[in-house]
């Protein structure tokens, strides 16, 4: 079980810290945190996936919204938002294989973003699932290094996740 | 006007209503007690930063204002870390000021730099560094108001040395500032005291827990009211003691561990509890499984944090405990629930009969004989301070408090050492007032460098220090728990009566039980402080006791004794 909740933070010194103390501090678990800026001047945007299999997710959204810095505190987990997570593979694959990657990669909307001797780059964009599909594709040809960003999400429309207010327990 | 940063953080402090400061100098923090000597504040130099901060924190209890401490950099930030913890735990709202080097030096391992803000992240409620002077008014404001507002707590404000030396020109800044992040709740929504309601309706057995909340929140007549209207008993926490007089007929005492035996089985037969502002703490519940098994919850709590937090309860209602009572109190009805009351009637008669007060005189002096001559002697209305672990669970079981504010411990982080320098702290919060200490030989010796303090300043702390030349309570542990091995707890000291005389503080001890009202007299009588040394039982237990990880209602009870 994991919740994906989307922070609103003050973009000052240390914020990241306070959140990620709170973590450890509450013994609430990452999964994946992905930190930007937003539309907004001076305010960033969490997006924080936590593993709530013995946490309460609800503990971790009130820590999180007892934080000075921490505007606004949603909760987007089954709600009709978009996911979003960014992977960059690097693939080992001599000049013969590199067809088969680029044929993989397409059928999942990936694209090769760079190409050296012995290995090819492959971005791919995606909910966290369709990801995970591509990588095991991969796998056996031998992927070599990869970086993932962690799921970013976004309420469709002009809806919100479930916001987080301290009288609604 | 041109100032510099110390100044303005001074006209800043002024202006919050700090005219008390307790504190230590040093290097980084020289500028800020330089400044001080312009404006009509008393700096209190305590003979260890420990002590500043625990002294700001008895300050800021006995007053129910926010108390300040204020140390350099590096080790004396580092010092006021226990005194720290120990105000989160028990929401205290004091503001601590370090000095940090200057802000080109950070993260160089400049001489006495150390992270404070890292360190202190998690026992403050906020923390700022501040790297210019331009910031500091703004900060100072901001971490006035959140260690005040909501549920109180500590906000350390680490100031470079080159932000307390800058000169700018300062205007105060009036008017509102900006926290978009930091609400507390106020009101709970009608939809929610309407669901109280209906619990408090269905009762036939209810329990009120009132907490520390209580008193911090002022809502001690809403909580009588609320009593006396529905009839339902009240215990209260250890920080809760005082939220209601002893003496009346709705009391329960204290609960928990070391609790009134009558209010634990009055909780686990319960079928509501009514939780004002406390957080079902371990010491309080016993093992949480087995918790007040047939009770629904109603838990009034301001922050959001705590509600769900050990106890899953039935109807939150998040909001400052007396406006939510002021709201829940036109909704009620009057009940008289005699059988229940009845019922924890035969369960006091029962704790009557063990208590060590019904025991006749064997000419062996008792700590709680000690606490009950000292209550006589000052008709319960003294305020009273204490040190952890036996003696303070002896003075708040035998100490009865009847007014609130009227008892200053270290109850969620249990921290020994506090007694010395939270006292003077209370002492300076009201001068007037009858402050007596309640020590033990082992918290004593943690931070006895602070009678030192009380000498130089001549507060007038009265202290009754209960020496058994133990570490008390885990020498309990070690009879109850651990086959009576005493590993490290048998503890010399030195001639206390010496030490106090040293110090020019006049003493005496007390050895027999018909020695201790003399000697309570001659404290009174005495101006300043005065110790009186009782040596008491070595190897007594404070009964009842809840072993750690046991249901509240298996409780260790005293033996009864003919």
């Amino acid at each position: 079980m994991e919740n994906t909740i989307v922070a609103l933070v003050e973009d000052k010194p240390g914020v990241l810290n306070r959140v990620a103390s709170l973590f450890r501090r509450r013994n609430f678990n990452i999964k994946s945190l992905n930190v930007g800026r937003t539309e907004t001047e001076n305010v960033s945007r969490m997006t924080i996936v936590v593993d709530s299999e013995g946490v309460d997710a609800r503990k971790v959204e009130a820590n999180l919204y007892k934080l000075v810095n921490v505007i606004d505190v949603q909760d987007v987990t089954n709600q009709p938002a978009v996911h979003r997570d960014l992977a960059l593979v690097k693939v080992s694959a001599k000049p013969e294989q590199r067809g088969e990657v680029a044929s993989l990669a397409s059928i999942f909307r990936g694209k090769i973003v760079d190409v050296a001797p012995d290995s090819v780059i492959v971005e791919i964009t995606g909910t966290e699932d369709k990801i995970e599909s591509l990588i095991e594709l991969l796998r056996p040809l031998g992927i070599l290094e990869m970086v993932r960003t962690g799921n970013v999400a976004m309420m469709r429309g002009d809806m919100s996740g479930k916001r987080y207010a301290p009288s609604q327990q | 006007m041109k100032m510099n940063g110390a100044e303005i953080l001074m006209e800043c402090m002024v202006r919050e209503g700090v005219d008390t400061i307790f504190g230590y100098p040093g290097g980084a923090i020289m500028p800020v007690h330089d400044a001080m000597l312009k404006y009509p504040v008393h700096h209190i130099l305590t003979r260890h930063e420990q002590g500043a901060a625990h002294a700001a924190d008895g300050y800021a209890r006995a007053s129910g204002k926010v108390g300040v401490a204020v140390a350099t950099s590096g080790p004396g930030a580092t010092n006021l870390v226990t005194g720290i913890a120990t105000a989160i735990m028990d929401s205290v709202p004091i503001v601590c000021i370090t000095g940090q080097v200057a802000a080109h030096l950070i993260g160089g391992d400049a001489f006495q730099e150390v992270d404070v803000t890292g360190i202190t992240l998690p026992i403050t409620k906020h923390n700022y560094l501040i790297t210019s002077a331009d910031e500091i008014a703004q900060v100072v404001r901001e971490a006035f108001h959140i260690a005040r507002s909501g549920r109180p707590g500590p906000v350390l404000i680490d100031i470079c040395k080159n932000a307390q030396l800058e000169e700018i020109e300062f205007e105060y800044p009036e008017g509102e500032f900006s926290l978009p992040g930091y609400h507390p709740p106020d009101h709970a929504p009608m939809e929610g005291l309407k669901k109280a309601i209906e619990l408090i309706e269905a009762a036939e057995r209810p329990v009120i827990l009132a907490g520390h909340g209580v008193q911090m929140s002022g809502a001690m007549e809403e909580l009588k009211m609320f009593a006396t209207k529905t009839n339902t008993p009240v215990a209260m926490t250890l920080l809760g003691l005082g939220a209601i007089p002893a003496s009346d007929p709705l009391s329960l005492g204290m609960m928990g561990m070391h609790g009134e035996a009558y209010a634990n089985e009055a909780i686990q037969e319960s079928d509501l509890l009514l939780a004002f502002g406390m957080r079902f703490d371990d010491r309080v519940t016993g093992l949480l499984s087995t918790y007040a098994p047939k009770a629904k919850k109603i838990h009034i709590e301001i922050d959001a944090t705590e509600v769900h937090k050990n106890v899953t309860v039935d109807v939150p209602l998040m909001g400052d405990l007396k406006t939510v009572l002021s709201d829940l109190i036109p909704m009620l009805d009057e009940y008289d629930h005699e059988k229940w009351m009845t019922q924890i009637g035969e369960w006091k008669a029962e704790t009557k009969e063990r208590s060590i007060m019904s025991w006749h005189d064997d000419g062996k002096l008792y700590t709680a004989h000690a606490i009950r001559a000292l209550w006589n002697a000052t008709e319960g209305d003294s305020l009273v301070v204490t040190g952890v672990g036996q003696h303070q669970m002896w003075a708040a079981q035998y100490y009865e408090f009847e007014k609130p504010y009227k008892l200053l411990t270290s109850g969620g982080a249990g921290t020994m050492g506090y007694g010395i320098p939270a006292a003077l702290g209370a002492w300076f919060a009201d001068k007037e007032s009858d402050v007596w200490l309640i020590d033990g030989d082992g918290s004593f010796q943690m931070t006895q460098a602070e009678l030192s303090t009380l000498m130089q300043e001549g507060a007038s702390v009265k202290i009754a220090l209960m020496n058994n030349s133990f570490l008390g309570m885990v020498r309990q542990w070690q009879e109850f728990f651990f086959d009576k091995r005493y590993a490290a707890t048998p503890i010399s000291g030195p001639d206390f009566v010496k030490l106090a005389e040293a110090h020019g503080i006049p003493a005496r001890r007390v050895t027999k039980p018909e020695e201790a009202m003399d000697a309570i007299k001659f404290a009174q009588e005495t101006p300043g402080p005065v110790l009186i040394e009782f040596q008491v039982e070595m190897e007594e237990a404070v009964y009842p006791m809840v072993p750690a990880g046991a249901p509240l209602n298996e409780m260790l009870r005293r033996p009864i004794r003919k």
